[in-house]
């Protein structure tokens, strides 16, 4: 049985094989008297699924909206691709948690959303749409309002639209916390065959142990006041298991047990 | 709003407003609108005048009386709409109906009734208050949580004990808000009701000085039934307040 | 076959209707007419035309005055809802307008303005615009934080979201705010007619009260309530044809 590595990382962190397509530098968030980010630095590497893993509080979804150009660090920087962020960019696309899909737009529109913000002709972008809407498995929706779908159908709208802007960058806060647990199993499931398929990067905030051990190829873990990256997990040897046999293997539940016994004392 | 840093309290712009007004009046650009300051000084010094005081005291009858019964009959209608299907069905079309009509046009109906004095003033004030009221009282009735009913049951109330340590408190916010925006309405309703039926309370002043010119007892007499109107306004929404932290997000 | 729910109006109007009748026949007072007389006249008025030109009359300050609260009232509302200073500086004026009766502003607005056009449309205004303007700036200012930052994650210009995201999501409120404004302004048409001039419906009221014909005055009366019940439930089945999405809430519901 191969040992995952787990590596103690407090400011510094080194990346294990490829280049990082985002690197977080330094940063610092404070809201008036509120530490929310101190002095954290991370990277992303190419191609991989990062989990930031934390209990509440712990300042991932701040941070992954920082990355995301949707908030600004009080100091340090964030590179993509060797750019430094100055605020929201085509490198970069974001999956809400509460989907944040317009109530009055139809299923094709609301993929099309971010196509049509970067100027992209109607024809154009509805044929993109079609395609996104189709590789999530809701061919046959297009003209359906999200009044009108489930929670999880919605999410899948929400993926779709963030896939079809063609980003680097996948950035998903808690993407699946507001659906049921079935939906939620697929949706891990799905999203290990996306990772494989896509050449992208994904950034991926949650604060679901299991589902970090399941869909990771890199977890960060974060605890709270102050902010802080603790470790840094690699696991390696269940990842090209299938689907269906990740949730028993033993070194997924050991790292499962191992993450859970250090962050118990961070609940309140 | 932030100001050199500091925070500028809400209505703060009425201050500004103020001063407006004071040199509107001053530059003398037209006759209806003399300055501020006289309007405040005619307005302390008609507070204590007796033509002043009947017509308060005529307005505050016509208006606290239009008000209870408003209250009651609305509240009682409102929880039995609320908790019997068939009253509701038949009740709940003309409560809509006349929510949303010009109650101004039934006016005249309650002159020719009830002649021009005290009565109709009070029963004009109370129709204008009474169909919000009933409104909110059975929304307050219908969204008492299943729950709470149910345990109510399973811990063996008695029906007034489940009624006023339960039922009233749930069904309270909510009835709470009807009755402050029924006041809101009663208060047009009792100057609607003197301008139209008999001269008498504020609706007596404003045709008395309008008809002599005096704007600055005009616009005084106009802030004090505002600053009232407002006063009662933000009491009862303080009320709400006090009693809605426990309400739902609604 | 009916719906029970419509069988009961029904029923329940016809209720009132006897009621009424029996209630004119007693008579309960000299003035009361029965619901037999009163419908006759509504419908002898408007068989002789007078129904319509005297709305004619009176719905034109209506007309005017809705018009130009609705435009000057979202345009104010919006321009307070997206802006702070606006907001500190406007907003007290008008929640002091919503509570305050406004109808005491009418001897003066007469005086200034006289007996005519002018004044009507200025009682309809300064009674609609309140609510249009404090609708529109509430929900533009309570657009859901995480619709904006969608637009702005898919670099939305301001314009775009401006027109794509606040506005769409605010237009449910906006139009509850116009049919209260179309109602409120409604209630100063009517007050202005009983009040200023009698002209229009307003005449025919004072009109037959004044003779005593009061099978006029109650089927006058009875078609102001008819018209504006009509009309605004007409505006409320709009509302819904228009908003079906998001009548049930937005999606984080």
């Amino acid at each position: 049985m191969a040992m995952s590595q787990i590596k103690e990382a407090p400011n510094h962190t080194e990346v294990v094989g490829s280049d990082s397509a985002v690197s977080v530098r330094n940063i610092t968030k404070n809201y008036g008297e509120v530490e929310a980010l101190r002095d954290m630095s991370l990277e992303f590497p190419r191609g991989q699924l990062t989990s930031l893993l934390g209990p509440s509080g712990c300042g991932k979804t701040t941070l992954l909206k920082i990355i995301a150009g949707l908030l600004l660090p009080t100091s340090g920087y964030v590179e993509v691709n060797g750019k430094t962020v100055q605020g929201p960019g085509p490198d970069r696309a974001f999956v809400f948690q509460d989907f944040a899909l317009l109530p009055w737009a139809t299923v094709l529109n609301n993929v099309a959303f971010g196509l049509e913000m970067r100027g992209v002709a109607k024809s154009e972008r509805e044929a993109i749409a079609e395609k996104y809407i189709g590789d999530v498995g809701l061919s046959g929706f297009e003209h359906s309002y999200p009044h009108e779908l489930s929670g999880g159908m919605r999410q899948r709208v929400g993926l779709a639209r963030a896939l079809s802007v063609d980003a680097d960058v996948l950035l998903m806060d808690e993407p699946f916390s507001a659906v049921d647990e079935q939906t939620r199993r697929k949706f891990q499931e799905d999203l290990l065959n996306l990772v494989q398929n896509e050449n992208k990067t994904f950034i991926f905030v949650t604060h679901s142990i299991e589902e970090a051990v399941y869909v990771s190829d890199q977890i960060a873990i974060l605890l709270p006041r102050p902010s802080r990256v603790s470790e840094i997990i690699r696991p390696s040897s269940f990842r090209n298991k299938g689907v269906d046999n990740i949730r028993r293997d033993p070194e997924y539940l050991d790292i499962v047990d191992d993450i859970w016994s250090s962050l118990r004392t961070y609940v309140e | 709003m932030h100001l050199f840093g500091y925070r500028l309290p809400g209505m703060s712009s009425l201050i500004l407003w103020g001063l407006l007004w004071e040199i509107v009046g001053r530059a003398d650009l037209t006759f209806f609108v003399p300055p501020l300051s006289e309007v405040l000084a005619t307005l302390f010094a008609i507070i204590g005048t007796p033509a002043f005081k009947k017509a308060l005291a005529e307005t505050a009858y016509a208006f606290s009386l239009g008000v209870f019964f408003a209250v009651v009959i609305g509240i009682i209608v409102g929880i039995l709409m609320g908790k019997n299907r068939l009253l509701d069905e038949l009740l709940l079309p003309w409560v809509n109906v006349f929510l949303s009509a010009p109650l101004t046009a039934l006016v005249p109906v309650l002159m020719v009734l009830f002649g021009f004095g005290m009565k109709s003033i009070v029963i004009t004030t109370a129709l204008f208050a009474v169909w919000i009221i009933i409104l909110n009282s059975r929304a307050g009735v219908k969204q008492i949580n299943r729950s709470l009913i149910e345990m109510a049951n399973s811990f063996g109330a008695s029906p007034m004990d489940a009624f006023f340590k339960i039922y009233f408190w749930a069904a309270l916010p909510e009835i709470l808000g009807g009755v402050r925006i029924g006041i809101i309405r009663a208060v047009k309703g009792v100057i609607i009701g003197q301008l139209l039926i008999s001269i008498v309370g504020f609706g007596a002043l404003f045709e008395l000085y309008s008809a002599n010119f005096l704007m600055g007892h005009f616009w005084a007499v106009l802030i004090v039934l505002f600053a009232l109107a407002f006063t009662i306004s933000e009491f009862l929404a303080y009320l709400e307040r006090r009693v809605s932290y426990y309400a739902a997000k609604r | 076959m009916l719906s029970r729910a419509n069988l009961l109006k029904i029923l329940s109007a016809l209720v009132l209707c006897g009621a009424w009748e029996l209630a004119g026949r007693v008579p309960v007072s000299y003035a009361f007419p029965t619901f037999l007389d009163s419908m006759q006249a509504f419908f002898e008025m408007i068989g002789n035309g007078m129904m319509l030109a005297a709305y004619k009359e009176t719905l034109r300050p209506l007309v005017i005055g809705i018009m130009i609260s609705a435009v000057l009232g979202i345009g104010l509302g919006l321009w307070v809802g997206l802006n702070n200073f606006f907001d500190w500086l406007f907003s007290p004026i008008f929640i002091v307008m919503q509570a305050a009766p406004l109808a005491a502003l009418i001897p003066l607005l007469v005086l200034a303005y006289g007996i005519g056009l002018t004044s009507k449309v200025l009682v309809v205004c300064i009674m609609a615009m309140p609510v249009i303007v404090l609708n529109t700036s509430g929900a533009v200012r309570n657009t859901p934080e995480s619709f904006k930052e969608m637009g702005k994650s898919f670099l939305a210009s301001r314009t775009s979201v401006l027109l794509r995201i606040v506005i769409p999501a605010a237009s449910p409120v906006i139009f509850a705010g116009l049919r209260l404004g179309i109602s409120a302004g409604f209630i100063g048409a009517i007050l202005a007619e009983l009040k200023i001039t009698p002209t229009g419906v307003g005449d025919i009221i004072t009109y037959s009260r004044s003779i005593a014909d009061y099978p006029s005055m109650y089927a006058a009366i009875f078609s102001i309530i008819l018209l504006a019940v009509l009309f605004l439930n007409l505006l409320e089945k709009i509302e819904t044809i228009l908003f079906k999405g998001n009548q049930r809430g937005y999606v984080s519901d």
